[in-house]
């Protein structure tokens, strides 16, 4: 079924939703206004009233060294409104990337709850979960994470590949690589389409990578400093372009930093310290 | 789909890991070698043993053979019916043949075997073996004129041979006979004119010269005129018994004479030539009838009659011996010459038989154990010699149709003809090899284990290399984890990754292996230059190539099996790379 009508899964969810009934969390939120429930009890600072897509509730998660137990994530409550960019802002060690992990379900929580679009996905099966991430998600690091070996564009087909098996990959070869060009050229890397990470700038590297995430056509985008290694002029210009992204096509991003400034960009921050949430500002 | 793309991309990136299956590559090639090698062996040997076994032998055990042939053999074929093709009977007897030799005796130990011409090459290849192409289509125990060998040392075997050689040793007799008569004469000149012993001594050292004071004398008046002249009793007796016309103590005079026969005795015969030429040299067709009765003996002339023939095995005939890196054989008896066979007597009281015989051809099958033991004889000549009058024969041998079965045949057989019974052994020609065969197939296999061995030890290289590898793409798999790769998926391009390289290896092992093997004499000469040792000596083998079979399901079968060893090989790194946790990966340093 996934492999049948994989770029067209949103549509085809849209018309067939039975059929991803054994997975439901895996659907789209597809009419906003269904959860428009839950807004009245958001904080009323929002600018504009959002539903909530994303949303962990009393998160606990602790890992093991040596025998002790180090607690990184103490019961943390998290929302991220679909369409809008979230800033988790914190220090280092303060959990934000664990509590990314979590929400993008590369880690289960010890305890608490991890919702998306109204359904659990914390306590999917390993399986479910790999499905979720490469239909559902988009990811970015803050070391791009590119697979050296490949070059932008295969590194930007890799999520369809991994869906694909060889002989639909066959099939649909011409426009899967139609769609991942295209996406290159949109992130501003068309002359880079044959070269190999190690002969990409940084700058140039996270792109790719947003291409990489963008190529399922995820409506949530999870970003891991996706600037903490870049400097300013590059960081500022993936920024404008991820802003973009979120107000051209409605993609809720999720992003950690510990960058005051950066966050500030965001339409919401929330403050995380030592594995709580102490605040949770509008911009 | 992702999976055979990075398989492939660390195909090509990780050099490193194709050292790693350089042993798989090595251990392939040496054993499609080995193995090419030991079925070249083993069936060349098998065919040779087929060829002169043939399929079923039903052999007596009683001594004096098996009496009524005809009956049995007229059972045997009413009992198999269209399975049979040929039968034959043969006569084999334990014997030892004795060959003059530049005035020594050699012996060898035989096992004479008599055989019908007609129908032994029907059930086995012997033919096939012989040296004279005309014995290869019908075996005649009658010495052909020559062609033997187009060169070498048989190029003038045959009656060309043999006559040339009696002819030279009447020359040399009848040199003998004046010499005698001439030192007879001297002696008795001497005794009665009371002289010195001087003149004795220096006539004798004139002998080389043919004296013209004597002409031609006829031998029966030498003889009687011998002992007529002579008053002493040992020279009397040396000179009648050379004066016998019996060829063989003439032989064994001759060739104790001091001198080497060839070079002065050429020059001899040409000086003596006319005188011989009279009897001797227009040879009609010589009723080569086989005389064994002592008179007929007494007037055997070798130039131009034959004694019974046989076909001797080629080793038991000659030596290999090795002349500036090349293997030659040099040969004690060539055809032509005769040879004395004895062997024990059929009868109740054995006694020992002396036959002569004259070797008519050489059989050369290649397998030494037959090349140095066989020697075939006429089967009637051999059963009147053993004294067996009802034509008794030691067994019966049996050609069995394409596809027959021979152990059925056999079992058949030995239904029809307890053993405990009759007395007599039912065998199929794998029986009588078996061990041989046996220990061959053991050795086979064996090998065949050690060079898995050294496959499996390959493989550990590839389990340690491929643990490197996932490590360093620890990183790697974090991201395909993070996309959404699960578990299998990763573990497959591990996997997918041993299966290629362990097929590039092997692959390139079975193209090395099997070049090797198609320029496997190439390679035994090229290393024999360079190392100055003989890889592969024909002396021993018999063999003059190293034979060499490809089969192909055995070439297909190392090639699964080396894929098999690496793919279990990456078994271990790729469940190690399906567990690793994606953020612990995605957090590698």
């Amino acid at each position: 079924m996934e492999s049948s009508g994989a770029t067209k899964l949103q549509d085809s969810s849209l018309q067939n939703p039975v059929d991803q009934g054994s997975n439901a969390a895996l659907n789209r939120p597809r009419r906003r206004t269904q959860t428009s429930g839950e807004l009245q009890s958001q904080p009323t600072n929002l600018r504009v009233a959002r539903p909530q897509v994303l949303e962990a509730k009393h998160v606990v998660k602790a890992y093991r060294k040596n025998n002790h137990e180090v607690p990184v994530l103490r019961g943390c409550d998290f929302e991220a409104a679909s369409g809008q960019m979230t800033a988790i802002l914190g220090q280092s060690g303060s959990g934000k990337s664990t509590l990314l992990h979590l929400l993008g379900t590369l880690d289960v929580p010890d305890s608490g709850e991890i919702s998306y679009a109204g359904q659990r996905i914390d306590n999917l099966s390993r399986r479910e979960r790999d499905k979720f991430r490469n239909a559902q998600l988009g990811m970015i690091f803050q070391f791009y994470h590119l697979l050296p070996e490949l070059t932008a564009l295969q590194n930007v087909l890799i999520p369809l590949l991994i869906r694909e098996g060889v002989l639909s990959y066959f099939g649909r070869r011409k426009e899967i690589r139609g769609q991942a060009v295209e996406l290159l050229e949109r992130v501003g890397l068309g002359h880079r389409i044959h070269h190999k990470p190690r002969e990409m700038s940084g700058g140039e590297m996270q792109r790719a990578a947003i291409a990489r995430a963008l190529i399922s056509e995820p409506e949530l985008l999870l970003a891991d400093e996706p600037t903490g290694n870049l400097d300013r002029e590059n960081g500022d210009s993936i920024l404008r372009l991820l802003r973009e992204l979120n107000s051209e096509s409605d993609l809720t991003i999720v992003m950690v930093t510990h960058d005051e400034s950066i966050a500030q960009r965001c339409d919401a921050i929330v403050h995380l310290e030592d594995g709580r949430v102490v605040e949770q500002t509008r911009c | 789909m992702y999976r055979w793309l990075l398989c492939w991309r660390y195909l090509r990136t990780r050099y490193i890991a194709l050292a790693s299956v350089v042993s798989v590559t090595l251990g392939v090639a040496t054993l499609i070698i080995v193995n090419s090698v030991m079925d070249g062996f083993t069936s060349e040997m098998q065919n040779r043993m087929h060829g002169i076994l043939s399929d079923v032998i039903i052999k007596s055990q009683v001594r004096g053979g098996l009496s009524n042939p005809e009956e049995k053999r007229q059972q045997i074929r009413a009992l198999l019916g269209d399975q049979l093709e040929g039968m034959t009977s043969v006569v084999h007897v334990p014997a030892m043949v004795m060959i003059e030799h530049q005035g020594q005796t050699l012996t060898r130990q035989i096992n004479l075997i008599g055989i019908d011409t007609d129908t032994y090459a029907d059930v086995s290849d012997f033919s096939k073996y012989l040296l004279h192409p005309e014995n290869k289509q019908q075996l005649s125990f009658l010495l052909r004129e020559t062609g033997y060998a187009e060169d070498g040392d048989l190029h003038d075997a045959g009656w060309e041979y043999r006559r040339l050689k009696a002819r030279r040793m009447k020359e040399l007799q009848e040199l003998r006979r004046r010499n005698e008569m001439l030192i007879k004469s001297m002696e008795s000149a001497a005794n009665e004119k009371h002289s010195g012993a001087t003149g004795q001594s220096g006539e004798s050292t004139s002998l080389g010269e043919p004296s013209p004071v004597i002409g031609p004398p006829a031998v029966g008046a030498v003889a009687l005129g011998a002992p007529a002249i002579s008053d002493e009793g040992a020279a009397a007796q040396s000179t009648e018994r050379s004066a016998e016309p019996e060829q063989d103590d003439g032989t064994q005079q001759r060739l104790a004479f001091p001198a080497s026969p060839f070079g002065e005795n050429s020059e001899i015969a040409t000086v003596t030539a006319p005188s011989n030429a009279v009897g001797g040299s227009p040879l009609p067709e010589f009723d080569q009838g086989l005389t064994t009765e002592e008179e007929q003996a007494a007037k055997f002339d070798a130039e131009t009659q034959q004694w019974a023939g046989i076909v001797m095995g080629i080793s038991i005939a000659s030596i290999p011996y090795r002349q500036d890196g090349e293997v030659l054989d040099y040969y004690y008896a060539r055809p032509g010459d005769d040879v004395r066979v004895t062997f024990p007597s059929a009868g109740a009281m054995t006694t020992a038989v002396h036959e002569k015989f004259t070797i008519v051809d050489f059989y050369e099958s290649k397998m030494s154990e037959y090349d140095s033991t066989f020697a075939f004889v006429p089967i009637d000549r051999l059963q009147s010699a053993l004294g067996m009058v009802d034509e008794e024969v030691s067994s019966i041998q049996l050609k069995l149709k394409e596809g027959a079965d021979l152990a059925q045949v056999r079992d058949l057989l030995q239904a029809t003809y307890p053993p405990g019974v009759t007395g007599l052994e039912i065998s199929t020609w794998r029986d009588l090899q078996g061990p041989l065969l046996a220990a061959v197939q053991m050795e086979t296999t064996i090998l065949n284990i050690l060079l898995f061995l050294i496959i499996a030890v390959a493989g550990f290289g590839i389990l340690a290399t491929f643990f490197m590898i996932v490590v360093e793409k620890t990183k790697d798999i974090g991201i395909l984890k993070s996309l959404g790769a699960g578990g299998y998926g990763v573990a497959s391009i591990f996997l997918g990754y041993g299966v290629l390289l362990g097929a590039f290896g092997a692959g390139v092992g079975a193209i090395a292996g099997l070049v090797f093997v198609a320029n496997i004499n190439t390679v035994a000469d090229v290393l024999e230059g360079v190392t100055g040792r003989e890889v592969f000596d024909p002396t021993i083998y018999y063999f003059e190539t190293i034979p060499t079979i490809v089969h192909p399901s055995m070439v297909v079968s190392v090639i699964i099996g080396a894929i098999i060893i690496a793919v279990l090989a990456s078994v271990l790194p790729s469940i190690r790379a399906a567990r690793m946790h994606p953020v612990r990966a995605l957090r590698y340093e």
